[in-house]
């Protein structure tokens, strides 16, 4: 995670491996100017995972699986976004449990998470 | 249920039970609250065709309860205590010597402990003509079925013979189906055992004024019949006649005490099993006998409910003293009861306690009587001050106080309690003042300390939650009002804050979020959150509660306001549910279905082949709605902006199925073809469905429009429905089906199209601005405070004078309406969020995927579970 200067020509990268690789390990998605703050996008990676994408109103962008571990169905990022305590949610817009967006960890039922990525704006 | 019970007692003893009131039903509940349901087998006998139903209430069947919102029986607690309950199949003898019932069916159980609960039966007078066609009694909800069904074939007045409690309740409900309707009393005035002179005088005219005529100090001499033997009118022993079309009878009523005394039992001289203080019948210490059939030990019948309640306690204590012994001795003793009644008849309020009528020695009156307004209350006060008891008529807010102060010296003087408010009377006597033994609910005898606990000790903060701990307000509901207060008192005396705020993020309620929208024309949710959030929700990202609430009132306010009328316009974009921000309904796999909107459920031939073809050529599952529309479901986010682009071509437009919104107007083909039609419904239907399409409210709205009393577009479960009249329209409102079913009420009547259309106006707008998230127009009348009647003078009577910004809120509505769909084909920007990847647009998502299924496509669910690791011991919600 990273805080991303207001600026239209930087690209989001979210990184693929593991935190010791290279910088080849990040991989572009999309511009930073396509997010909408308070809203998500879903990206699909080379190996056919699906993220959902956050912006909030900070400028600091998450990024989560886009499956929701309840449903099955990758709709996370069409959820709504929150805060609750200070942490970043989004809540599936299925059945609207709510996920932690910097840990993945479901905040109706702690023992379900979903997996997170490093994304950045460069 | 076993129809196929065995003979004769078990290794359990067994309980039999005849007849399934509201007494019975109140007896099966004190023995599982004594666990004797556990011990023993209980078997029920029920004439009636359906379970226990509150006989208190039939009336409002007539308003709109339904049979089933008049039950009084849980039918998961009958399973849940093995009760064994056999409807329609009534006790026909009793054989003392081999203790046994045999049933109209042929079943014959054996009994350890037989109870009597039989109720009563409608007295009717030996009149020639009773018995024609047209002659009806009121005790059943098959009874008002069959009034009702005879009154709408062949009825234009109806006649209630019998002016007391119960004549008054049945000449409500023949007014309620449009009879003129006439009441017949012997006694020289109305209710004669409940109140006085004064106060039968106050009762007369209110219903005069109603358009009720009443006949006083006469009798029934004979039922004329005509040709066809029907009821054509009566005969009084005044020497007048009365034309009418229907005759009720409702002169009282009498102990069924039949089976009683076929068995040999003891009955009083004018009928009613006799019994002693424990409701055990005078002659065999095995039979109970409990209710308006029983004969109390202080020599009286009692014909309300909360006696009746209190002897079903008593025999079911009596019965557990006898099964345990050694327990600390139950002492439940019936020896007389408070007839204190309060009533709502024809509207108008009537309530007498204790000494009503003044029988103690040395006592004295004080009266207040308003002849203007139909008021009068008299209390009765005993030589050293103490209330004795009253009568009140017209307005009896103050019963629940008075009648708990009754016996004792009330802080305040008497006249004060009974002057209205305003009249030189600054002392408004509340249920605080009250002493904790003071009883608040008399039906279940539940004081006013029981109700202190519930709130202080089982932590209950709300009304409902006190009616569970404590069953007070279960009963007549009469102490209701009482109860409120006292649960906010409590509360208040208690320090509880009650947080009535939207969610984490605001303290207010969505109503005050509403006020601060349109004072302060705030159109930023960010700006709303920062300033008037919650101090530590400021400067947050808000959450999945407040935003679509917040994004819901601005844009019910947009044009208003000055936002952005477009749902998915700048901010407004981030804080819409998926199904707004797509503008179609998400599926279970994360696929929309697509609902066009189709006005008043009237669709071209043309119309009909283009949604065919477009169904055909995108794969799409079709399917009728209930709406009178048509859904296509299984199209890809992707795919949205490419089906709708043919349908806005088509001339179709969204149906806002995605919104809290309106969904339809549904319509029956009215006038125009049906040989019943009174009006021209479709084409109502159509204006009202153009006219509040688009329109953001707290919950989604449905309506529809039927063009006679036929009621085919079943409008009374919409939230606002229409049902012509030979002279226009009547407007129902807070009508809903679902999982919570409620008839709509009648907001007014013979409306013309321009009153009609400016009342929805009026009503829509309110209830956009007064209502809690979530929460339909149903829901909606039953919280406010006042209820319909509120919501009548306020949108027919303008009393908050605010109806004139209230039609001009929904006149900025309906000029500023665009179709949201066109107006996102034709914007490229806005197509930009409809891609299944934002760096693959058009690859699909792999997990939506479909099988076949009646030559059609449904979910592939496999997919769904394909890479997700399965959930271990997490309940889904």
């Amino acid at each position: 995670m990273t805080l991303a200067p207001e600026t239209t020509t930087l690209r989001v990268q979210l990184r693929l491996a593991g935190p010791d690789g290279t910088d080849d390990d990040w991989f572009a998605v999309c511009d930073l100017s396509v997010l909408m703050p308070g809203r998500g996008v879903a990206a699909l990676l080379p190996d056919g995972r699906q993220v959902a994408l956050f912006l909030d109103r900070t400028g600091r962008m998450y990024a989560i699986d886009n499956r929701d571990p309840f449903s099955g169905a990758a709709v996370l990022s069409r959820g709504l976004t929150g805060s609750h305590e200070g942490r970043p949610f989004v809540a599936s817009p299925l059945l609207k449990q709510r996920f932690d967006l910097a840990s993945g960890v479901c905040l109706d039922d702690e023992s379900v998470r979903v997996t997170t990525y490093e994304v950045r704006a460069r | 249920m076993s129809t196929t019970a065995p003979v004769g007692t078990g290794p359990r003893p067994t309980i039999v039970l005849v007849g399934h009131g509201m007494v019975g039903q109140r007896f099966l509940e004190a023995l599982a609250e004594r666990g004797l349901t556990a011990t023993h087998r209980v078997v029920v006998l029920c004439e009636e065709p359906r379970p226990a139903y509150d006989r208190v209430q039939l009336t409002s069947y007539f308003s709109g309860r339904t049979p089933e919102e008049l039950s009084v029986t849980d039918m998961e607690f009958i399973a849940e205590h093995g009760i064994e309950l056999h409807l329609g199949d009534p006790a026909e003898t009793v054989d003392r010597a081999a203790r046994k019932v045999t049933a109209r069916s042929g079943l014959v159980v054996g009994y350890d402990t037989l109870v009597l609960a039989t109720g009563s039966f409608p007295f009717v007078p030996p009149v020639p003509g009773k018995d024609a066609e047209g002659c009806f009694v009121y005790r059943t909800i098959e009874d008002l079925l069959a009034i009702e069904e005879y009154a709408k074939a062949r009825a234009t007045t109806g006649a209630v013979v019998g002016g007391g409690l119960l004549g008054l309740e049945a000449a409500g409900a023949l007014k309620g189906l449009g009879l003129a309707t006439h009441i017949v009393e012997f006694a020289p005035r109305l209710m004669p055992v409940q109140v006085d002179e004064g106060g039968g005088a106050a009762l007369l005219r209110t219903i005069e004024n109603m358009g009720l005529t009443v006949h006083t100090g006469t009798g029934t001499q004979e039922v004329v019949t005509g040709d066809d033997g029907a009821v054509t009118g009566m005969k009084l022993s005044d020497g007048s006649t009365v034309a009418t079309d229907l005759v009720v009878f409702s002169a009282g009523v009498r102990p069924r005490d039949q089976l009683a005394r076929d068995c040999g039992l003891t009955v009083g001289e004018r009928g009613g099993i006799s019994v002693d203080d424990q409701c055990r019948t005078v002659s065999d210490q095995r039979v109970f006998a409990i209710g308006e059939c029983a004969l109390a030990s202080d020599g009286r019948v009692y014909g309300l409910v909360a006696p009746g309640y209190e002897m079903a306690e008593t025999a079911a204590a009596t019965i557990a003293a006898e099964t345990a012994p050694t327990e600390t001795a139950d002492e439940a003793a019936f020896t007389g009861a408070d007839l204190s009644t309060k009533l709502k008849l024809l509207g108008v309020d009537v309530a007498s306690f204790g000494d009503a009528h003044g029988a103690a020695a040395d006592c004295l009156d004080v009266v207040y009587a308003d002849s203007r307004s139909g008021t009068y209350k008299k209390l009765v006060i005993g030589p050293g001050g103490e209330l004795l008891g009253g009568i009140l008529v017209g307005d009896a807010d103050a019963y629940g106080t008075l009648r708990a102060f009754t016996g004792s010296v009330p802080p305040i003087a008497p006249e004060q309690l009974v002057l209205p408010a305003g009249a030189g009377a600054p002392v408004q006597l509340g249920p605080s003042a009250l002493p904790d033994e003071a009883i608040i609910c008399s039906c279940h005898n539940v004081t006013k300390g029981a109700i202190r606990g519930a709130v202080t000790e089982h932590s209950c903060t709300t009304v409902p939650e006190v009616k569970k701990c404590t069953k007070a307000g279960t009963g007549c509901g009469s102490c209701v009002k009482v109860l409120g207060q006292l649960v906010t008192s409590e509360l208040e005396a208690s320090g509880v804050e009650v947080d009535k705020g939207l969610c984490g993020c605001f303290s207010q309620t969505r109503e005050e979020l509403y006020e601060i929208v349109l004072a302060l024309r705030i159109s930023s949710y960010q700006q709303l959150l920062d300033r008037y959030g919650r101090e530590n929700a400021r400067g947050g990202d808000g959450c999945e509660v407040c935003k679509p609430t917040v994004g819901s009132i601005v844009a019910s306010l947009a044009p208003t306001i000055g936002a952005e009328g477009y749902v998915l316009g700048g901010e407004q974009a981030a804080l819409q549910d998926t199904n707004d921000h797509f503008l179609a309904n998400l599926q279970k796999n994360g696929s929309y279905s697509i609902v066009p909107r189709i006005p008043g459920g009237e669709i071209t031939p043309e119309k009909l082949i283009v949604i065919g073809e477009v169904a055909r050529d995108f794969g799409l599952y079709t399917k009728i709605t209930g709406g009178q529309r048509i859904d296509m479901f299984g199209a890809r986010v992707e795919q949205l902006p490419l089906i709708w682009a043919r349908l806005v071509d088509a001339g179709f437009e969204s149906g806002h199925a995605y919104g809290k919104s309106l969904r339809t107007v549904k319509s029956c083909v009215g006038q125009t073809w049906c040989r019943y039609g009174v009006q021209d419904s479709v084409r109502m239907a159509i204006d009202l469905e153009l006219r509040y399409r688009g329109l953001r409210s707290p919950h989604k709205l449905k309506s529809a429009v039927s063009g006679c009393a036929r009621e085919c577009a079943e409008a009374q479960s919409k939230d606002f429905g229409i049902i012509a009249t030979a002279a226009g329209w009547n407007l129902y409102v807070g009508g809903n089906g679902g999982a919570t079913p409620r008839h709509a009420d009648l907001l007014a009547q013979d409306l013309s199209d321009a009153e009609l259309i400016r009342l929805i106006d009026r009503f829509l707008m309110f209830y956009i601005r007064t209502a809690d998230r979530l929460e339909r127009t149903s829901t909606w009348l039953e919280r406010i405070p006042g209820g319909l009647d509120h919501v009548r003078d306020v949108v027919v009577d303008d009393s908050l004078g605010i109806c004139e910004e209230l039609e001009s809120l929904m006149t900025a509505h309906v000029a500023a309406y665009r179709d949201e769909w066109a107006e996102t084909i034709n914007d490229p920007e806005k197509l930009s969020r409809f891609v299944s990847f934002v760096n693959a647009p058009d690859t699909p998502d792999p997990v939506v995927g479909f099988v076949p299924e009646r030559d059609q496509i449904k979910p592939d669910l496999p997919l769904l579970t394909i890479g997700t690791r399965p959930l271990e011991g997490s309940a889904q919600r």
